[in-house]
Formats: structure tokens, sequence, C-alpha cells
């Protein structure tokens, strides 16, 4: 086990390189810095000098891979792929285009992305799961047919239109919660009431129609025959045995996620003015600051993998036919 | 006769070369009984035909929408001798509803209004100046007293489109009757029995009202077009029902080229890697991880942040607009396929593995077949059915991330026509007092209506041509 996973960390390490490849030749080599400096500043009216002088404040300047007018350690050192790619590793994200410590932006907006995504997936696994498991009762009825159907259409509905829907019910029409909006503290759940419910409500449709196939696929299973052939009434072989054993394929899935929560959705909060780490993102992709877009690419990809690390694990604690070599 | 001088952009060439590529594959599986036994089972099912009507509306519009050229310029000279083009480019779906492109308004009007939305000062007959709504310049026009003869008006039309509709409908069901009899050596009554009892295999009754209602709907809208704004007007006075039917070849085009783009690769890769393991499936397996890790919308957000700055660039490449607006939309097809393949490359590997092990690929190989031989004549056949539900299962996700996109202006060009566009510009629209709502309902309501459908015929095939479900 313990050797397993030393082994995926060490597997992890050459997947991220990959990824900072990729980032790295998307926004250095594609466009040069020189390209994005005229962007930043505009395309007229532009002199090299102020081009040189922007490169030079934000460290754009150094070559690209190899710096032949230094000496020794520095000809890797004074370069932009070392400078901008290879310090991600130890997660020194650096300053972002407008100058700001992202590192310590990140610290600071995870907690409202987190204020939202956790309960978010945790109540929305819960209904899920529950009217999952209560089709699954019905299975092969009309009530089974025409909840399949609601299933498919509320899948079909935009996210778009959930939020701004909810917003127009809700915040405006009702007045029951603030549009949009944010604040620490105990008040603060008012803010994260709709965002949460928009959430579980737009995510319902596919996660129910998934857990059902799931539950429908363990109740032929022999040993689910077997405990109804010996008289176990319906309700507890649905509740003990069906439930459980298809909470494994469950928890995994959720488990991939789980890392990614930190990152927030990006609709959802830009929708609702929450200054989370997805909303973060959507201001620095319409702003063009490409150092933050960078160093969320290279953080997403760790996350994920982390989870994909995590899933395994999982598997064996929650499956005990599973054994990692 | 082409109405002026035809325009091959990219996505017109690929899309028409996949509706080629469809048909050919149609025309080779009718003749093989095991190729067809699925697609039989898609039409004997209720929600196979239902969706399958309402996508060929869509698809038939997005196709004609994909027919460009620069339109004849009108009153010229007769005796120059050489005929002038116009410089804009349109399509062939633009001609068909010329009136609703060219009536545009001040700004917003409700649906089926006589009067703009804002007030206006006007200069009245005996020289006072007054805060009025004003009348539209085109929607009602042709009213003396809108406050009185709308109503009947309206009616009137929808009733008009409705009786078109049905004539329409009857000839459709008759034709369609006929060509049955015929196929069947029949009576034509009997048929006409048959059509209605709602006993047929194929269920012809599903078919025959979903016709009605899709005509009724076609015809009465068409109608109301002529004289009004059915779906109002948005804020620089274009029409919306223009804008929400333009956009579906976006939907179309996106949810449909992403996958063909992607194709290729996915298959090749994921065949490769579970023919051959060893050393070529871990450079592939590193591959598809690698891309899989990096989060879906930030990658394509970088992609098309760069492709911005190399537009900008190189402004000089693209020859108009409208091209510059489609090679991004290909580009954006590209980059959504290139997050998108991974998925399909794993389940391809998987499915090879399995493969490579059953008995007649042993044998095959056992007689001497080569590798390339054995991976197209006996691999690949096996794994389409995998391909072709990965092909409609994606369409229906492609489209709403299109919206998604849009939304936060990653997406397509911001002067094509696609609901997310739409949506975009109409996100402040619901804070407005009187709340103008047409402009998101109808964008949200064309993308739910293709969404929904396409989600429905995709469990439908997969069903038919899942071969573990087909038991």
């Amino acid at each position: 086990m313990i050797a397993y996973i030393i082994r995926r960390v060490l597997y992890a390490i050459p997947i991220l390189v990959g990824v900072n490849v990729i980032t790295f030749l998307l926004f250095f080599v594609v466009n040069t810095p020189d390209d994005m400096a005229r962007m930043f500043l505009g395309q007229k009216h532009v002199t090299q000098e102020q081009v040189e002088d922007w490169k030079t404040e934000r460290g754009y300047h150094y070559p690209l891979f190899y710096n032949m007018q230094e000496e020794g350690a520095d000809t890797i050192r004074k370069t932009i792929f070392y400078n901008k790619s290879l310090r991600l590793f130890i997660f020194d994200f650096g300053r972002s285009d407008s100058g700001r410590d992202i590192g310590f932006d990140i610290t600071q907006r995870m907690w409202p992305s987190l204020a939202i995504a956790v309960p978010q997936l945790l109540i929305g696994l819960l209904v899920a799961i529950t009217f999952a498991l209560l089709i699954a009762f019905f299975r092969a009825t009309y009530i089974d047919y025409w909840a399949v159907v609601i299933c498919v259409a509320l899948m079909s509905i935009s996210s778009l239109f959930y939020i701004i829907g909810g917003q127009y019910v809700m915040g405006k029409i009702l007045r029951v919660v603030p549009i949009s909006g944010f604040e620490t503290g105990l008040f603060g759940i008012k803010f994260l009431i709709l965002p949460v419910l928009i959430g579980i409500v737009g995510g319902i449709g596919s996660s129910t129609r998934w857990y059902r196939t799931i539950f429908l696929e363990e109740m032929n299973r022999d040993y689910v025959r077997t405990a109804r052939a010996k008289g176990i009434a319906e309700q507890v072989v649905l509740f003990r045995h069906v439930l459980r054993n298809a909470l494994i394929p469950i928890l995994t899935g959720v488990v991939v996620i789980l890392p990614l929560l930190f990152m927030g959705s990006l609709i959802t909060e830009s929708f609702f003015g929450i200054p989370g780490l997805g909303s973060y993102t959507i201001d620095a992709i319409n702003r063009q600051d490409f150092a933050i877009v960078r160093s969320m690419v290279f953080l997403g990809a760790f996350l994920y993998i982390v989870g994909l690390l995590l899933t395994d694990i999982s598997y064996t604690v929650v499956d005990p036919r599973v054994r990692l070599r | 006769m082409f109405p002026g001088k035809p325009v091959f952009l990219l996505t017109d060439i690929l899309v028409f070369g996949l509706v080629l590529c469809i048909v050919m594959f149609f025309l080779y599986a009718m003749r093989k009984p095991h190729l067809r036994q699925p697609w039989q089972q898609v039409v004997r099912s209720r929600a196979g035909v239902i969706s399958m009507i309402v996508l060929s509306v869509y698809v038939g519009i997005a196709l004609l929408d994909s027919v460009h050229f620069h339109p004849v310029l009108e009153n010229q000279s007769a005796a120059s001798g050489h005929v002038q083009h116009s410089g804009e480019v349109i399509s062939l779906f633009d001609r068909m509803v010329s009136g609703l492109r060219e009536s545009g308004e001040k700004t917003y009007s409700a649906p089926f209004a006589a009067y703009l939305y804002a007030k206006e000062t006007v200069q009245q007959d005996d020289g006072t100046k007054q805060r009025v709504y004003p009348r539209l310049a085109w929607g009602a026009s042709h009213l003396e007293h809108p406050e009185t003869q709308k109503t009947g008006d309206v009616l009137r039309l929808g009733l008009k489109g409705a009786l078109k509709a049905v004539v329409l409908w009857g000839a459709l069901v008759l034709l369609l009757g006929w060509v049955l009899s015929l196929r069947a050596g029949r009576a034509f009554r009997v048929t006409l029995g048959i059509l209605f009892s709602g006993r047929s295999r194929i269920p012809w009754r599903t078919v025959v009202v979903t016709l009605g209602i899709v005509l009724l709907v076609l015809m009465t809208g068409a109608e109301w077009a002529t004289k009004y704004h059915v779906l109002g007007t948005d804020k620089v006075g274009e029409d919306v029902l223009y804008q929400a039917l333009k956009s579906i070849r976006t939907g179309v085009v996106i949810g449909t080229l992403t996958t063909l783009l992607m194709l290729p690769f996915a298959v090749l890769f994921g065949i490769m890697a579970g023919y051959f393991r060893g050393w070529v499936d871990d450079v592939i397996q590193y591959l598809y991880t690698t891309l899989n890790s990096i989060p879906g919308v930030l990658l394509i957000a970088a992609a098309v942040l760069m492709l911005n700055v190399y537009m900008s660039k190189h402004a000089e490449q693209f020859a108009s607009l409208t091209q510059r607006a489609d090679l991004r939309l290909l580009f954006l097809c590209l980059i959504l396929g290139l997050t998108s393949w991974t998925g399909l490359c794993r389940l391809l590997r998987a499915e090879t593995l399995k493969l490579r092990e059953v008995d007649f690929i042993q044998a095959a190989t056992a007689f001497g077949v080569g590798r390339v031989q054995t991976i197209f004549r006996h691999i690949l056949p096996n794994v389409m059915h995998i391909v072709l539900i990965t092909l409609v299962l994606d369409f229906s996700g492609l489209v709403l991330a299109e919206a998604v996109l849009s939304y936060i202006n990653i997406g397509v060009d911001p002067t094509m026509n696609s609901w997310g566009n739409m949506i975009n510009s109409a996100r402040l629209e619901m804070a407005r007092e009187p709340v103008v709502w047409w402009s998101l309902a109808a964008s949200l309501f064309f993308m739910f209506t293709l969404v929904l459908f396409a989600n429905l015929f995709a469990d439908v095939v997969r069903d038919a041509l899942d071969p573990r479900l087909s038991r």
C-alpha cells in the first residue's frame, strides 16, 4: 500500500511536468511576451521602450529556456521557464501581471469557494441518493419512467437558466435572500443559501439519473436475489444491501472531485459576486492576466492528480476486495 | 440559380462533409442486417422518432444557414455586363427570412408589440413636444389603431398559419400513406387505419402527431413573423427570433464538429494503446492523463486568450469579419475536442484490450493477418458502436458548454449569433423595470428544446447500440 502510494506520487511528477510544458508552450511560445505586452498596453501608440519596461517589471525580459549572457547556474536560473514555470512546483506562484501576490490571494480566496462548494456537494449528494433510491424502489413503473424523463429535462436546462431564474424568483420577486454578495461570519449564511440551492437543483437531474443506474445495476446482482429469496423485506434489501454496495462507486466518484472543490465554480461565483477562486479566475480571464490563469491551470492539474490518488486509496478503504500493489 | 457568389467557410465544408459521411454510412448500413438492426430499434421507439423529427428541423435550419454567399447587389445597371456582389456574406437561410433580418427597430420592444419599450420625445402635429412610446418602424406597422386591432389581427394571422399547417400536414400524411401502402402492397384505407391506430411496429401515429405539432408551430410562427416581432427585439432593435434561429447553426456546429475533429485522434490512439500495449500504451496514457488533468475550462480559456492575442496581431490575415468569426468557431471546436477526446480514448483502449484476447482476433493473428489489417478489419468495426454512442451523447453537453463559455467571453466570436452571446448580452435585462425577459427566454427555450431532444435521442441510440443492454 505504502509502496503503491509512493509509486503513484512519483508518477504524478512527469504528469505535472507535462502540464507545465503545455501551459508554457501555450503562454510563451505561441505568443511571445512582446505580444502580451502589446495586448496589455494596447495595440497602438506603444513604443518599444514601454514594452521593454513592462516586460522587465514582470520578469518577462529573460530568454525562454537558456540565458547565454550569464555564467554557471544563472544560464538556467535567469530564464522565463525557470522563473515562471519551474517555480510553480514549490507553489511559488509569483506575482500577477497587475502586481499582486498570487499565492496570498489563493489562500484568501479559497475559503469562500469552499463555503459554497462543500455544502453544495454534501446536500446535493444526499438529495440525489434519496431520489435515486426512491426511483429504484419504484423501478419499471410509471413513476420510474416519468422520474427519468424529468431528470433528462432537468439536465437539458442550461445552468445559466437556473442561476438567472433563481436570482430573479428568489431575490427579486420573493425577496427571500439577497441576490448576490458575500460576508464572513454567521450573517454570511444568507448569501450562501441561494448559490448552494441553485447548485443543487442544477446538478440534481444528471446525478439522480446516474445513481439510479448504479442502484439498478446493483439490484440485479446475485446476492440481492439471495436476500430476497430468504424473505427479507424489500426496504431492508434496499437500505442494507443495495445502498451499501452502491455507495462504493458513488463515493469513489465523489472523491475524485473533492480536491477540485478548492477551485470553486466559475459561473456561480461570478454571478453571485462571491470572492472565491472561481471569480478570481474569471476576473483574470477577463483582464487577460496570464500569470493568474497559468497559476490556476497548474493548481487545478495538481488537485486533479491528488484526486485520482485519493480515489485509488478510497477504493481499498471502502471495498476490501480491492488490493493495491 | 444561385443568388450570388458562393463563399465556402471552413465550418461549412466540414458540416457538409459530415452530412455526406452520415448519409454514406446509412446507405452502407442499410445493406448489412447486423448494422441495420439497432437503427430499426431506434426508429421503432417513440422517443426515437419524436426526437428525430424535432432534431431534423434544427439540423435543417443549420444546414440552410451553412450555405454562404455574397448576395448580388440590387439596383445596378443591367447594361454594364458584369454583376456586382455585395461585400457582406449571408446564408441561404438569411435570404429566406430576409424580412426578419432587415426589420430593425431602435431598441427593445416586447413580443408582438406595436410600440417601443422606451419613451421618446416626439413632435406632435400641433408643434408641441411630448414623451410617448413611439410606434415601431416594422412590427405591427400595417395596423391603423393597434390598441383595438392587434388582438384580432394576431388571431387572424395565427389561424391563417394554422390552416396552412393543417393543409400541409394533410398532404404529407396522404403522401406517407400512399408510399407505405405501395411498399406493403396494402389498400390505401387499410394503411391509413394502421397509421392512426398506433398498432404498427414503427410508431406511425406518434410520427404523424409530432409532425402535426411541429408544422403547426413552424407555420403559425412564420405567419406571425411576417408582420410582428414574435419574440420582440433586443437592445439594438434586432429581431430576437432571428437571432435565436441563427444561433441554431452555432450550436449544431459546435455539437457535431467538436466530436468529429477529435474522433481521428481518439480512435487511433485508443486502439493503438489497447492493441500494442507496452510503451505505446504508456505514452498514450501519459498523454491523456496530462491533458485530462488540466481543468477543461482553464485550458479553453488559456487557448482562447492566446487566440485573441494572435488574432489582434495578425488582423490582416482575415478577409472578413464572418471569416474571422468562423475561424474562431472552428478553433473553439478544436480546443473543446482537445479537452474531450480523452474520455473516448480511454473507453476505446479498454474495449480494445478486451477484444484483442477474443477468439476471432487470436485466430486472425494465428492465420498471419497483419497488425494494420487486424485493426481495420476486426477491431475498428467492433468498437464503432462506442464511437457512435459518444458522438450523440456528447452533443448536448457541448451545446450547453458553448453557452457557458460564451457567457464568460471565451466562447464564439462576440459578433456571431449564439445562445451564449444572447444570454451574455441579456444578463442585465432582468434588472430592468419592466423586465425585459424575451431575449433570455428565447435563447433558453431554443437551447432547451435542442438539448432535450438530443438527450432523448442519445438515450435511445445508446440503448440500441450498446450490446450489453440489448439482451
